[in-house]
């Protein structure tokens, strides 16, 4: 008689499964892909840029700007350290402890590296430039970390460094509304911004 | 602005949205969950009748909806729903290769699969594996995304059954699980979602049915940029506390948390149900201020978390982090410290599991503090509708611990607690310290268990701590540097998962049924009132109590001893 009424909970069971995997499984985000690629396709595709008609990257994603051999190009504001190096198919962090040995021998190699490629005393360089982010993709830096590499790259694309510092204001974010989140710096704009203002075509 | 002046003002706004959201929402599924003509208020409003739609699904699954059910069928048809959940989710995931929408991708490992099904249907949504390399579209969507609602609903149906309890007298029916499921997707889950899921396109999450695009960087490399049905499925994630990320890096990535807001809009969404649905309990039964004490205990530990988690995460505890500077490893710069710190609070408060920065790499004390948040057996509001359960059977102890001080029979909302309905809490309070310190000790006492872990130490033993805690509460979130994707910590997880979802849940319907049988005993001046602030006190007291002495021995070992070092 138990054994009767289970069946009968179970034949209920795979019917309200069909039901609840053709309703919420493919009519729901079918129906959500439709209406975001009508009220805002840009944003559900990716928030992609393109340059000349080519996709150079979403502004949303962090990327690397690094030569062939990763060492960083001084022309361009670089991106913080990732623990996946900006592949957009492996997102994630680092996931070492706060105490890792590995972790501290990162943050001090990198901190030296930062401040001698910017030409800075150590103690400037500030946090996110020495740790890597949670995605791994992170698209921003601290206006302190563009703080420190003005100059570097004011230099290497031989322009003022007044206006360098104008474009980096420009693209930097204050909090949401003045309160939400932390204040950052878009850098793949930014360098977007820097190849279409000061670029040498050759 | 300051950056703690600018936290503080985040967790203000969230409090306000909160507390405006709760009652008409709490109204709403009070209503919604009232099928029995004879409860509620008398008002036209009141009860709801079965809407077309639903009347289409009864038909379909083959119930008829007005008939109730009793305690043991109540609970079979949990428990065959979610069984055929899970091999329904292992079988899409291993044949996913041969259907459409796989983006590619071979069908899943069977010890992977096997934790996942389990890890999504138990509403823990703890992940082994990579969703970018992983998961194509179709699992992403009809299996994932399907059991991001159904979970959440069969935690709402549960925590509806015990309501019921304590509201009815006299009776042995408990109300219909295939309407209190339907009706939880229908009238809650899945209109919110959809206007959720339309906020965060706005915002910026992706949400389309691309394998991905190719982009040239500007130094000239190739970086792929992953696409997929995000949106649709954070929503639900976050508004069913399940926590399952689409991405890898879940709520950290930047295609499903762009900005800031998005992140402090998606923290209210997991957290807007289970504080709401005290407000649905004491209208249920027919007490508001019922209600009113559950919430407020649950709002006093939350807050104190959040201000101690603020507090540690500010001070860049930890050799590593001190060198830096500050605690952002594992951070995002468009969240900052404190809005990571509020999130980390409130995805391991709900049973969520959902990050935005890496719990790994928190300072000593805020990681102590985030595997405290779930120790608490997720309560603190705690999952939907697992912590409105949860909170009420720690409620029945606390009823019961007040009783023995005073040598009275305790009663809890007019309902008796005897020998059996004592048995019943008591051993829902046992199965989850029972599953986490058991797991962590195979774990840790086993080459296979300690050949997982990234770091070495006391923050070695915080991983494996953090997972089994993770898993058995249900909540889903990591010190991901241990690598979970191995035999025996899929297969333990699994079953930690499994067993922390749904042994309690038996405990619960039956604890239901026998409330429910009983009558009513009438309010004198004996009783403990159960709605004011020495209740309140109390039963956060026992909270903190049962997790303190059962978990400390263990903490002491792991986070503790590193946060002291």
């Amino acid at each position: 008689m138990s054994a009767l009424r289970s069946g009968r909970q179970l034949v209920a069971a795979v019917r309200a499964l069909l039901v609840a995997t053709v309703v919420l499984g493919l009519a729901y985000p079918l129906v959500m892909t439709g209406v975001a690629q009508v009220i805002a396709p840009a944003r559900a595709d990716g928030s992609l840029v393109s340059v000349d008609g080519s996709v150079v990257g979403s502004s949303l994603i962090g990327q690397t700007f690094t030569d062939e051999d990763g060492a960083p190009l001084p022309e361009y504001f670089q991106s913080r350290p990732s623990a996946s190096d900006y592949d957009g198919a492996a997102s994630g962090g680092s996931n070492l402890g706060p105490n890792s040995e590995e972790l501290v021998a990162a943050v001090g190699e990198r901190r030296a590296d930062v401040a001698a490629f910017n030409g800075v005393p150590e103690s400037e360089v500030p946090a996110d430039a020495v740790t890597a982010s949670g995605s791994g993709l992170d698209p921003d830096i601290s206006p302190e970390y563009a703080a420190v590499q003005v100059r570097r790259v004011a230099e290497a694309c031989g322009v003022p460094v007044d206006d360098v510092q104008a474009l980096v204001d420009e693209h930097t974010d204050r909090r949401d509304l003045g309160f939400i989140g932390a204040p950052h710096v878009r850098v793949l704009e930014l360098n977007l911004a820097l190849d279409e203002r000061f670029g040498d075509e050759g | 602005m300051s950056a703690a002046a600018a936290g503080w003002l985040q967790a203000g706004l969230l409090v306000l949205a909160l507390a405006l959201v709760h009652r008409p929402l709490g109204d709403w599924m009070a209503r919604a969950f009232t099928t029995d003509p004879a409860e509620g208020p008398k008002s036209r409003f009141w009860p709801q009748g079965h809407w077309r739609v639903e009347r289409l699904v009864y038909r379909a699954v083959g119930v008829d909806a007005d008939a109730e059910q009793r305690w043991p069928t109540y609970l079979r048809s949990v428990l065959a729903f979610s069984l055929v959940s899970v091999l329904f989710l292992y079988g899409l995931q291993r044949l996913q290769s041969l259907l459409p929408l796989d983006n590619g991708m071979a069908g899943v490992e069977p010890g992977s699969a096997w934790n996942t099904a389990v890890s999504f249907v138990t509403n823990t949504n703890w992940q082994g594996y990579s969703g970018e390399s992983t998961m194509g579209h179709l699992v992403q969507m009809a299996g994932l995304a399907v059991q991001n609602f159904v979970s959440a609903a069969v935690g709402i149906a549960v925590a509806v059954a015990l309501v019921r309890g304590f509201a009815r007298s006299g009776t042995d029916r408990l109300g219909n699980f295939w309407v209190d499921v339907t009706r939880a997707i229908t009238r809650v889950l899945l209109p919110l979602a959809t206007v959720a899921a339309v906020v965060l396109v706005l915002g910026g999450v992706v949400q389309n049915l691309s394998s991905g695009t190719e982009a040239t960087t500007l130094a000239g490399a190739t970086q792929f940029l992953p696409g997929g049905p995000v949106a649709s499925q954070e929503a639900i994630k976050e508004l069913g506390t399940n926590g399952g990320g689409f991405y890898n890096a879940n709520s950290a990535h930047p295609f499903e948390g762009p900005s800031a807001w998005v992140s402090l809009f998606q923290v209210f969404l997991l957290l807007v149900i289970p504080f709401s649905l005290p407000r649905t309990f004491g209208r249920m039964v027919g007490d508001r201020r019922q209600g009113l004490a559950i919430v407020g205990v649950m709002a006093g530990l939350a807050t104190a978390s959040l201000a101690l988690t603020n507090w540690a995460q500010a001070r860049a505890g930890g050799a590593a982090l001190q060198l830096a500077g500050a605690a952002t490893e594992g951070q995002e710069v468009r969240f900052g410290g404190p809005l990571s710190a509020l999130f980390g609070t409130a995805t391991t408060l709900t049973s969520t599991g959902a990050v935005n920065s890496m719990h790994d790499s928190y300072t000593p004390t805020g990681g102590l503090l985030v595997m405290a948040n779930m120790m608490l057996g997720e309560v603190a509001p705690g999952g939907v509708g697992s912590g409105l359960y949860g909170m009420l059977v720690l409620a029945v102890v606390a009823v019961f611990v007040a009783g023995l001080m005073v040598g009275r029979t305790p009663e809890y909302l007019g309902k008796k607690l005897g020998r059996r309905e004592m048995t019943l809490a008591s051993l829902y309070v046992l199965v989850t310290p029972v599953l986490v310190l058991t797991g962590t000790a195979v774990a840790v006492t086993t080459d296979t268990g300690l050949g997982s872990l990234l770091n070495s130490g006391s923050h070695g033993l915080s991983e494996v701590l953090y997972a089994f805690t993770s898993a058995s509460n249900n909540n889903g979130s990591a010190f991901a540097g241990l690598s979970a994707n191995t035999p025996f910590y899929n297969t333990a997880l699994g079953l930690a998962m499994a067993f922390g979802r749904f042994l309690p849940m038996v405990l619960v319907v039956a604890l239901a049924g026998r409330l429910a049988a009983q009558g009513r005993a009438p309010v004198t001046a004996g009783t403990l009132p159960t709605h004011q602030p020495l209740f309140v006190g109390l039963l956060g007291a026992v909270v903190l109590v049962v997790v303190g002495l059962t978990y400390f021995p263990a903490l002491a070992l792991g986070p503790l001893a590193e946060a002291l070092a």
